[in-house]
């Protein structure tokens, strides 16, 4: 890997009394798709506009390149950002809006009538370069603002909640666009996001953010398998705690008995926070099985009684109230040929194991 | 009968009782007699001649309007300063500075008249056209930070933001982006510091020298009963005057707002 | 980077350097010129000299004297009934206009109540005298209609045709705030008094009403305290009981030459009609408390 090509260190950032970041840290690598997560209010935009040069940081540093941006106001960044309104200029053109960068660069005006019509080209407006930009739908007004950025080829292209405003079958469409865009061009992307679906999917690494901390910055797999927290495991994808108390933590393991599922020995990894009274396990809806009749009975079974069925076609979803546990769990099981669905009140057998246990804090 | 046929014949009513005067001014304009009064004679354009040859009305009119083209100008240029202050920036005691600058607007006007008048005469300055353009400056000025404020409000800051983004300077982003934008306020903000101003007579009065405005002669030309029917007819010019220049900030507006797509967000005031 | 430079960079410098230039307007030719009335009215004037020892004669004199006090009372009656009437006239077309008028068409009727505001505020005040009058408009269709045998008299040069005059005057600016306050209000407000067995006249004063009083409050205000200062209605359709403070005081600034007179008595009619205006604000606050 090449260096960071932006590297956050020791950001604070306050609105009067309010303080939006705490002493956030992270480095971001070149030409990776990297995104910012987290629940509405927890500092996304903040931190974005810090480093788009928006916002003066409180105290720490933007470096960009290996440049300090500390005096660097946003107009002299290389960095370009798409807004989540899309900002495009209402009295201005389609080829206009695009060219509007440009023409700040005082570049000839043949190369920008070039650049502006490969821009167009490559968000998939080709030929819309007269049309005006209010007469554009959502979904064109957001391809124009990525032309009207990318055009400007920046180290880094900055977007917030690009795809928020978008109906849902849009949304998808262009996420997977603006994945391959990324990959065509190969600039860092930074995008801001509250949904950990579209995170998950798109991104090369993902920062969660939490009431303006990160909470963990690693790639979807790792968050997704290896959560250092409750809060980031329940942000990102569905998660079942259950009571757990630790009767020995020596050798590098933890000697456990979960609540409802029984005793087990987890390995000193599947506890990145360490353990102490607080302490949780937790345990994901496709850990946990339905076992039928034909499964013979295994030493890591527990028993419940089915609270709730919620059948996806594909998937089945059942909330099963294990033995002498007071809430719910939430088991996924795939419908697959011949697999009977349980109804509500049937008692289930549920099977686990101790490598897909978490302890967390 | 239905309330909402009540209701129909009380705003037919109100609206009689609202365009009575307005209507009536173009009738006496043209009615051949030199008393203002019923019941109406025969037609005539003579009025109107009548004010071709007026020297006074000649010189009052240019004095007004020199007045309200400066008015016009500073009042806008003041309002705009205030309005971006008001809605773009966050400052303690911003509301209490609005509120002072917006107090004209509820302020009668001889307070106006006459605190101006004593401040001049007591720092010894001599009353002229230029002591009435103060007075109207500061009537006129909230009108146009009212209408700028919502200019400015309804224009999407992230705009100016992608400006800078983009490359500009602060300066060049409010040229290229910002005004072109809030233009039709501007225009509109313009148009009716002018016409305020052009018929504004109770500071006027007040803060006269020798040169009158064209208000202020018409005061006094209201003595003589024989000077009505073509102050009749001044009136309706005046007035044809006020609502041409009202339907162009309407037709700039509405332009403009067509030409960017913005919602139609109401009219004047 | 140092902690001035920083100062100004910020938002509130920002704020403050852009509002300056209108606030030193404001200062420089409103609060100062205020404040010199403020003093002239404690002062004497003597033909030409002003004596600058302080003194309470004019506000003694202001608030004593007969005549004086004869035309702040009749100032404030007359402000009173035009704020009143204003507002009773008013309150149904801003609500005709909310409630009847197609959204599309709101603009428009809200230009057209504008329109006649822009006839020259001499003329139009003229033209009521045209209107009013022993031979004019009104007598002469009822007299045409045989609703009456004489013209009538008592409808010019008194304080009747001041109420009406100033009435009209000021009536688009009572249309406008309480026009902009129903537009505010959620219709579904008014479904759900509706939904729950509010008939139209309760839900009026339920709901409507109450929600509209904002833009009445402000509609008062704005009325109320300008009416005062107004000296060319009284002057041209008052006749001589309809004259109001106002010609007072222009009169002791300019023929009677007794500026400090003339302050005191303007400082204290905007004191009286700025008291009731609070009174009338406060006890709004009060009577509609949870309300933003
Ligand atoms: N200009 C501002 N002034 C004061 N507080 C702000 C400002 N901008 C954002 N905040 C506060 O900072 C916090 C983070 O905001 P933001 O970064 O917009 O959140 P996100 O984008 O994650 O939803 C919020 O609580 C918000 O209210
Ligand atoms: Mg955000």
């Amino acid at each position: 890997m090449t260096d960071p090509i932006i590297r956050l260190s020791g950001i604070d950032k306050f609105y009067g009394d309010f303080q939006a970041l705490y002493n956030v840290n992270a480095e971001i690598r070149t030409g990776e798709f990297f995104s910012l997560l987290g629940p509405s209010g927890c500092g996304k935009t903040t931190l974005l506009r810090t480093i788009a040069g928006f916002e003066d940081v409180s105290a720490g540093h933007v470096e960009i390149a290996g440049q300090s941006m500390d005096n660097v106001p946003a107009n002299r960044r290389p960095t370009n950002m798409v807004f989540q309104s899309y900002a495009i200029f209402p009295h201005m053109s389609v080829a206009e809006n695009v060219a509007y960068g440009l023409k700040a660069r005082k570049m000839p005006k043949e190369q920008i009538k070039t650049a502006v019509e490969a821009a167009l080209k490559q968000v998939g407006l080709a030929g819309y370069g007269d049309r005006a930009s209010h007469a554009m739908s959502g979904g064109q007004r957001q391809r124009v603002a990525l032309a009207r950025a990318l055009v400007l080829k920046p180290k880094v292209l900055l977007l917030d909640e690009p795809l928020s405003a978008l109906d849902k079958k849009m949304r998808e469409q262009m996420q997977s666009e603006l994945r391959h865009l990324q990959r065509a061009v190969g600039i860092t992307f930074i995008l801001v996001t509250h949904d950990q679906e579209e995170a998950l999917t798109m991104s090369d690494r993902i920062a969660v953010m939490f009431e303006g901390r990160i909470g963990q910055l690693a790639s979807p797999q790792e968050l997704y398998r290896r959560p250092v927290n409750r809060e980031v495991a329940e942000f990102i994808g569905v998660m079942n705690f259950l009571n757990v108390s630790v009767t020995n933590g020596a050798g590098g393991t933890f000697d456990c008995e979960i609540a409802g599922l029984g005793k087990a020995t987890i390995p000193a990894e599947q506890a990145p926070g360490g353990v102490d009274a607080s302490v949780t396990a937790g345990v994901r809806p496709e850990m946990l099985t339905i076992l039928s009749d034909e499964n013979s009975r295994s030493e890591r079974e527990a028993s419940g009684i089915v609270q709730d069925v919620y059948y996806y076609g594909d998937m089945t979803y059942y909330d099963v109230q294990l033995d002498g546990v007071d809430h719910p769990v939430t088991i996924s099981m795939r419908n697959t040929a011949g697999r009977t669905v349980l109804s509500r009140k049937d008692r289930a057998r549920v099977g686990w194991g101790a490598e897909s246990v978490l302890l967390l804090k | 009968m239905k309330s909402g046929t009540w209701f129909k014949l009380y705003i037919g009513v109100f609206l009689i009782f609202l365009y009575a005067p307005a209507l009536l001014l173009p009738v006496f304009a043209f009615n051949d007699s030199s008393i203002v009064s019923f019941p109406l004679k025969g037609f005539t354009l003579n009025w109107f001649n009548v004010l071709w040859e007026t020297e006074a009305l000649h010189t009052a009119t240019k004095n007004s309007l020199l007045i309200a083209v400066s008015t016009a100008i500073i009042a806008t240029s003041l309002g705009i300063l205030a309005a971006r202050a008001s809605s773009r920036y966050k400052f303690r005691g911003q509301k209490a500075v609005m509120g002072f600058i917006m107090v004209p607007l509820v302020l009668p006007e001889i307070i106006v008249g006459v605190s101006l008048l004593v401040v001049i005469l007591q720092m010894g300055f001599d009353l002229s056209l230029w002591t009435i353009v103060l007075g109207h400056v500061l009537i006129c000025t909230p009108f146009c930070v009212a209408i700028l404020s919502s200019a400015f409000l309804s224009l999407d800051q992230s705009l100016e933001e992608a400006s800078f983004d983009l490359g500009r300077s602060k300066l060049a982003t409010f040229w290229l982006v910002t005004m072109p934008l809030v233009l039709p306020g501007v225009v509109s903000a313009m148009l009716i510091s002018f016409t305020i101003s052009l018929d504004e007579f109770i500071i006027a009065f007040f803060l006269a020298g020798t040169e009158p405005t064209l208000p202020v002669y018409i005061w006094g030309q209201l003595r003589f009963p024989q000077k009505l029917p073509s102050l009749m007819a001044l009136g309706t010019i005046l007035l044809i005057l006020s609502l041409t220049l009202l339907a162009t900030a309407e037709y700039f507006r509405r332009r403009s707002a067509r030409k960017t797509g913005i919602e139609d967000a109401g009219g004047f005031l | 980077m140092s902690g001035f430079a920083k100062w100004r960079r910020s938002e509130e410098a920002s704020g403050w350097l852009l509002v300056s230039p209108t606030l030193v307007y404001s200062i420089l030719l409103l609060a100062a010129p205020l404040a010199m009335v403020i003093a002239l009215s404690f002062w004497t004037q003597d033909y030409l000299d002003l004596d600058k020892t302080f003194t309470l004669k004019n506000y003694i004199e202001a608030w004593s004297e007969p005549i004086y006090q004869t035309l702040m009372a009749r100032s404030l009656k007359i402000s009173a009934f035009v704020t009143a009437l204003t507002i009773l006239l008013a309150f149904p077309v801003a609500y005709y206009v909310s409630f009847y008028v197609p959204q599309k068409r709101k603009p428009l009727w809200i230009f057209l109540i504008t329109i006649p505001f822009w006839t020259s505020y001499l003329m139009r005040i003229f033209l009521w005298k045209v209107i009013l009058g022993y031979n004019g408009v009104v007598n002469g269709s009822l007299l045409g209609l045989g609703v009456i045998e004489q013209p009538l008299s008592f409808i010019l040069y008194n304080q009747n045709a001041v109420v009406v005059t100033l009435a009209h005057a000021w009536v688009p600016f009572a249309i406008l705030p309480i026009f902009v306050a129903l537009e505010k209000i959620d219709r579904s407000l008014l479904e759900a008094a509706e939904d729950l067995g509010d008939g139209p006249l309760r839900r009026f004063i339920r709901v409507t009403l109450p929600l509209a009083m904002p833009g009445v409050v402000a509609a008062t205000v704005i009325v109320f305290i300008p009416t005062i200062g107004d000296y060319v209605t009284p002057r041209l359709v008052g006749g001589p009981n309809g004259l109001m403070i106002s010609n007072m005081i222009e009169l002791q600034f300019k023929k009677a030459n007794n500026a400090p007179l003339g302050a005191a008595l303007a400082l204290s009619a905007m004191f009286l009609v700025s008291v009731v205006s609070l009174v009338f604000v406060w006890m709004n606050r009060k009577y509609l408390v949870g309300q933003k």
